[in-house]
């Protein structure tokens, strides 16, 4: 069988399966709807708290960030996950004692306020509608690619299953088909991962490929690309070219990033008891860890590979997924010494992005209207297509490639799915049943939740097929948003009992504003700023910025609170309550 | 902090409680720190100067090592509360 059928084979047979799921853990009650009823155990949430956290961007983009950055890329693999320890020991177990149904709900309560919790609305919104445009054009990305389909169909067709289970099952549809959906992932992620370390170490272990050495050398694999890299003209692929604070605020605000996103932290209120929480962050990272262990390698790996059949390599003889990527428009070659053979190196080849003329030249590539550069490279690839095109650069089975498809959807589905519950669930419950409109039934609540989940689905599916023109810039704003503004507000919500509704929506709105617009400055088009180190604020880059918020926040915050009224006793014994396992109604 | 404590003694096993959890969890937060922003980027260049198994140390944490040691941190603190809850009796298991 060819790939496509394959293909065609794995995605539609993950789709089954998931519909399945759906239709036996459809939820009957807001309870359900929101957290799952709040029965899930703590390995099986764990799994779904993988799945929801690990998106397109993990599965498809991370390794071709790690493959093309080298050192640079640490800040995602320390920021992504070392987030789960702040989740685990600061925030997770105390909002699972909390015990209701939204982050905006902790808010809301916890500072005594309607306009708290609406803020934690706004910007629960941002977050995940900033966060699932990606997804959706992941979904997208790999149905153009492996099925040939247009891309629009690709994202309809995502809409339409995300559609199907998250709209029926609420939290607790979305729970077992994200128990299934890691699976699909991790397999998709390991197997070709797996393959391609036996090919270049013949090491089966992919976590130990980085330092094992290559087959018919005594180099180890980073050695070995190092001095490819270095030959080329490229940095060292041990070495770095950020700035050190630059590091530090870049992981720090992706961790606090990590513990503050609302998708993550509502998986912790499904979970039956307060200890269960805190194991549930252990599995749940022990699940990420598979995978982000693995992606190091992988990228290493693909870097390497991609270094042997690319450069020197005459263009009418190069592999076939040279000239599919290409088609598809991620892989662009200017023949600029007109030799029909592909140099690789450092610097770009041309000017700007990729701009097809859409004639074919002399060797039957794209022709390219932009402008050459004096760099001997020829060759400029969409670092995203790594780990998609990584089971064909090497020469893997057909089946592997069409697993890593499913493996892709699965990943983009999971993470869509739990981004459209939380938006939904601030819409019905924190603005409809909280705030606006007290007096609707559990009925109607429940319908509000899946009509807002619907909504929300055709939104998501608009932003996938009609992406803001700086997409692939705004998962900065993402995380600097959930750095600056919900989590700090968590944070002091739990551990100092005297800061006050003044102080936190004081600290918001400081956090947001500050962050917000350093991010729009320098990554928007319309101020014509320059966006580089030396123009940043004490050499911070954007990415990193919501560390800065985060501290505004807490500065504001305090400031505030001082010299405003104190928190009531009612909620002085809240945090009392939310700080101790054991009561009624944490033991259910 | 707390007004009128009506059961005294509730208030300060609550008080003791969270004061031992406090403890641990700064403790647990310093190696957070010191195995990601200490080894996997501070003091990386000078960890380079070692290899393990053909990797630069400070690279290896940066890109493993700081991940495996979070798993472990996550699961320490899951045990230590475990007994901590069981010794104020407090535990919900």
């Amino acid at each position: 069988m060819d790939t496509q059928t394959l293909t065609y084979i794995f995605v539609g047979s993950s789709f089954a399966l998931y519909i399945g799921i759906a239709i036996w853990s459809r939820a009957g009650s807001t309870s359900e709807f929101y957290v799952a009823g709040g029965h899930v155990h703590p390995i099986a949430n764990g799994m779904a708290t993988a799945a929801d956290w690990m998106s397109a961007a993990s599965f498809i983009s991370m390794a071709g960030i790690i493959a093309f950055s080298g050192y640079d890329a640490s800040v995602y693999l320390m920021g992504w996950t070392g987030g789960y320890v702040l989740l685990a020991l600061l925030l997770a177990p105390y909002l699972r004692k909390f015990g209701q149904f939204t982050v905006p709900d902790f808010i809301g309560e916890r500072y005594y306020s309607k306009a708290a919790r609406v803020v934690a609305v706004v910007c629960l919104i941002i977050i995940s509608f900033t966060y699932i445009a990606g997804q959706m054009r992941g979904v997208g990305v790999v149905f153009s690619r492996f099925l040939e389909l247009p891309i629009e169909w690709g994202v309809i067709i995502g809409m339409g299953i995300v559609f199907f289970y998250a709209v029926l099952g609420g939290m607790k549809g979305i729970t077992y088909t994200q128990v299934a959906q890691y699976c699909v992932l991790i397999f998709a992620y390991l197997v070709p991962a797996i393959f391609i370390s036996m090919l270049i170490t013949g090491n089966p272990v992919p976590q130990l490929g980085l330092g094992s050495d290559v087959v018919g050398s005594d180099l180890s694999v980073l050695a070995r690309l190092d001095g490819a890299l270095v030959d080329l003209g490229f940095a060292a692929f041990t070495e770095g070219s950020k700035s050190k604070l630059d590091m530090f605020a870049i992981t720090l605000a992706l961790m606090v990033g990590t513990a503050g996103l609302p998708h993550v932290i509502v998986r912790f209120f499904t979970v039956p008891k307060v200890s269960d929480a805190r194991r549930s962050a252990g599995y749940a990272l022990v699940f990420i860890a598979l995978l982000y262990t693995t992606a190091p390698a992988v990228g290493a790996f693909a870097r390497l590979n991609f270094i042997h059949s690319v450069d020197e390599q005459s263009y009418a003889e190069a592999p076939n997924w040279v000239k599919t990527w290409e088609g598809i428009g991620l892989i662009a070659w200017m023949d600029k010494n007109g030799d029909g053979v592909i140099q690789y190196g450092a610097g770009a080849p041309f000017e700007g992005r990729a701009d097809y003329d859409g004639a074919a030249g002399a060797h039957g590539e794209r022709l390219l209207a932009n402008a050459p550069t004096d760099a001997a490279n020829e060759i400029v690839v969409d670092r995203d297509i790594m780990v998609l095109a990584n089971p064909e650069i090497a020469g893997l089975p057909p089946w592997v490639i069409a697993l890593v498809a499913a493996g892709g959807v699965a990943a983009a589905l999971s993470t869509a799915a739990g981004l459209l519950l939380v938006i939904s669930a601030s819409i019905s419950h924190d603005l409809l049943k909280k705030t606006f409109r007290p007096q609707i039934s559990e009925r109607t609540e429940l319908l509000a939740a899946r009509g807002s989940a619907a909504a929300a689905v055709v939104v998501a599916g608009y932003l996938g097929i009609n992406p803001p023109g700086f997409v692939a810039q705004v998962v900065a704003l993402a995380f600097g948003l959930a750095a600056c503004s919900l989590f700090p507000a968590i944070l002091m919500g739990i551990f100092f009992k005297a800061m006050n509704r003044e102080g936190a929506i004081a600290g918001m709105v400081a956090g947001i504003i500050f962050t917000l617009s350093y991010i729009v400055y320098f990554k928007s088009p319309w101020f014509g700023a320059v966006n580089d180190a030396d123009h940043w604020l004490f050499g911070i880059s954007p990415e990193g910025i919501g560390a800065v918020g985060m501290m505004v926040n807490f500065a504001v915050a305090a400031g505030v609170a001082r010299f405003t009224a104190k928190t009531p006793p009612s909620v002085r014994h809240m945090v009392d309550a939310i700080r101790i396992p054991t009561d009624a109604k944490a033991s259910k | 902090m707390d007004r009128k404590p009506e059961k005294p003694e509730p208030a300060d096993t609550a008080k003791l409680y969270w004061r031992e959890n406090i403890k641990l969890v700064c403790g647990l937060l310093a190696v957070w720190f010191a195995a990601s922003f200490g080894a996997g980027i501070l003091f990386v260049d000078v960890l380079n100067k070692v290899q393990i198994g053909g990797v630069p140390l400070g690279f290896w944490f940066a890109q493993q090592g700081s991940i495996l040691i979070f798993v472990v941190l996550i699961f320490v603190y899951v045990g230590r509360m475990r007994a901590i809850e069981k010794r104020f009796g407090v535990s919900d298991e």
